[in-house]
């Protein structure tokens, strides 16, 4: 634990550097765009790459966080972190009821109903007018009052904030997957049966991810709707559950930063393709093809696999060294 | 049916059990009794109910009728997960693994699960305490020259003692070993037989084992439980088993190997 706080704080001290270093705005918003997609599909992984429920609706949660941040913060009734709180609270209900009825179901099934799911919220937020904004997205802006001396009306920082917010996320999912509990989800993971059979509630436990990885996912969803003051229904639209997919496939599932370095090579791709081309899709369609039929693995999961393969070799080389000489000197 | 054994305490017994898939019978009124402590052999031709018979005790089936006792308390109707807790382990025909998880890691999740630890957040794995756990039940089984090597990647053999070995993690009362032998040659198979018996004679778990090769069973067994069509054939010691008529007739051109050691004897 000591070492991952310390990696931590040097993982925010570059991330407060960064824009220091090169000032421009253009780096900041990519990095707070990274933050809330790399939260998104994170805390996916915690789901796909330790518990092995392939979820396809977990942008429903990016969503909820957004648009119940957003909306009590229109309210004008409570201050940045209690919203957030609030949000980030309201969220985990909703993971639960939903979850509880998903996590019944197995495999192709668990995928499809959670994607059903999230196309029902998204059709809430589409005709719910009234309340959303409906394919306007939460109009007006979302209103950014100073908290304790904090004003996040200011660029720098709202960075800051954001910056914190998301290595504090990653603590906390690092925590969960290093803990007791982070391997009962590698058990259920690679033998849902036997887990069972070893005394773990399979069920419960997975509900229990569910509902923290969608609240984690709600924290994505917040920086995002702090960051552009708005929150629109492709928030919530399957597209966001697909990129949050391709994230986790570019990266890698097996690392636990792995769908971090994915969603960093996707944002580079949509910010910087969409510059070059309009056929941006082409271009992202066939990098994915490229690691999926190329690598057949994440990039993170690709090089940490090449270290590993490297450093076996090196210790049979040197074994094989020993024995040479340990030969040598009995034949001397 | 002559008792020759002095009465002991029925760890687990089944009274009147009966399971049927559809119109095939795999259970039919089957009653047995596993004293405290004691170490018993179930054989009998392919489809005779043996994995029936251990999917019925340990939750993965409920029977249409009958009772399961463990130490008194009735378990049909509780779920698999309530069985292994109240102290049932049990190991599988095709060892059940975690197979990206090390050998040791296995085992100290298995650790954590009986410890009620599974829930465990905020604390490190291993928590305190299992690791002295995990490396007693692989010094046991022999396993500790492998303790780093992914589950995935163990020798056949070394998976199936691992598969026993999670079973041991819950401190079972009960063990129950779906052909510990399966897929083995003829000395791996002994030394697997004679791990599992010192195993035994080291926790003195009442322990049940399915197994087809006869020239083991009459060795270790100190009763034997013959099933056939679902309905228990014989129960007794290896040398009454041995004597069996009816045994000596259900396996005489259906097992060439029980049928050499009938001979033999």
């Amino acid at each position: 634990m000591l070492r991952d706080i310390i990696l931590a704080a040097a993982a925010l001290a570059v991330l407060l550097l960064l824009p220091v270093l090169i000032p421009h705005p253009a780096l900041r918003d990519f990095i707070v765009y990274v933050i809330a997609y790399g939260l998104l599909a994170m805390s996916l992984n915690l789901l796909i790459g330790f518990t092995g429920l392939v979820s396809f609706g977990h942008a429903a949660y990016f969503a909820s966080g957004a648009y119940g941040f957003g909306l009590l913060m229109q309210s004008g009734l409570v201050s940045v972190p209690v919203a957030m709180l609030a949000a980030v609270g309201g969220t985990a209900l909703l993971a639960l009821a939903i979850g509880a009825i998903c996590v019944r179901l197995q495999e192709i099934y668990f995928a499809f109903i959670t994607l059903a799911f999230q196309m029902f919220i998204h059709s809430v937020i589409l005709t719910w007018v009234a309340l959303t904004g409906g394919d306007q997205g939460l109009r007006g802006g979302i209103p950014r009052p100073a908290f304790l001396g904090i004003d996040l009306n200011d660029g720098r920082t709202l960075y800051a904030f954001c910056a914190v917010v998301f290595v504090v996320c990653l603590l906390i999912m690092r925590q969960i997957v290093q803990s007791p509990f982070g391997y009962t989800l590698r058990m259920i993971r690679d033998n849902p049966q036997r887990a069972n059979f070893v005394g773990v509630n399979v069920r419960r436990v997975k509900l229990a991810i569910f509902v923290i990885a969608s609240s984690m996912a709600s924290i994505g969803g917040i920086v995002l709707a702090l960051f552009v003051s708005g929150a629109y229904p492709d928030f919530a639209f399957w597209t966001t559950s697909g990129e949050a997919i391709f994230m986790i496939m570019l990266g890698g599932s097996q690392l636990f930063i792995g769908p971090l370095v994915g969603t960093v090579m996707l944002q580079a791709l949509n910010h910087y393709v969409t510059i070059y081309t309009e056929h941006h899709g082409m271009v992202l369609g066939t990098v994915i093809l490229i690691f999926v039929l190329g690598l057949r693995r994440g990039l993170a999961d690709w090089v940490y696999e090449w270290f590993q393969s490297r450093n076996t070799r090196r210790m049979a080389v040197m074994a094989a060294a020993q024995l040479g000489e340990a030969k040598h000197d009995k034949l001397a | 049916m002559p008792r020759l054994t002095i009465p002991r305490l029925a760890m687990l017994k089944v009274e009147n059990l009966s399971k049927s898939f559809g119109g095939v019978v795999a259970m039919r009124d089957v009653s047995l009794d596993f004293p405290s402590g004691s170490l018993t052999a179930i054989i009998g031709p392919n489809g005779a109910g043996k994995t029936t018979f251990f999917n019925l005790i340990s939750g993965h089936i409920r029977p249409d009728s009958g009772r399961v006792l463990f130490g008194g308390a009735d378990l049909v109707g509780l779920s698999s997960l309530q069985i292994v807790r109240r102290g049932i382990g049990r190991a599988f025909q095709v060892a059940s693994l975690f197979p990206s998880l090390t050998l040791r890691e296995c085992l100290l999740a298995a650790v954590v699960s009986h410890f009620r630890r599974s829930w465990s957040m905020l604390g490190r794995f291993p928590p305190p305490g299992a690791g002295r756990d995990a490396d007693e039940i692989m010094a046991l089984l022999g396993l500790t020259a492998q303790a780093n090597v992914l589950a995935a990647n163990l020798s056949h053999g070394d998976q199936k003692l691992l598969d026993i070995a999670l079973a041991l993690a819950g401190k079972p009362k009960v063990l129950l070993l779906d052909e510990p032998t399966a897929g083995m040659g003829p000395d791996e198979r002994w030394q697997m037989i004679g791990k599992v018996h010192r195993l035994w004679e080291a926790q003195r778990t009442t322990l049940v084992f399915i197994e087809h090769d006869m020239d083991i069973v009459f060795k270790i067994a100190q009763t034997i439980q013959v099933l056939k069509y679902g309905t228990v054939l014989a129960s007794g010691t290896p040398d009454e088993i041995r004597r069996n008529p009816d045994v000596i007739d259900a396996y005489l051109g259906t097992d060439h190997r029980l049928s050499a050691a009938v001979g033999a004897a």
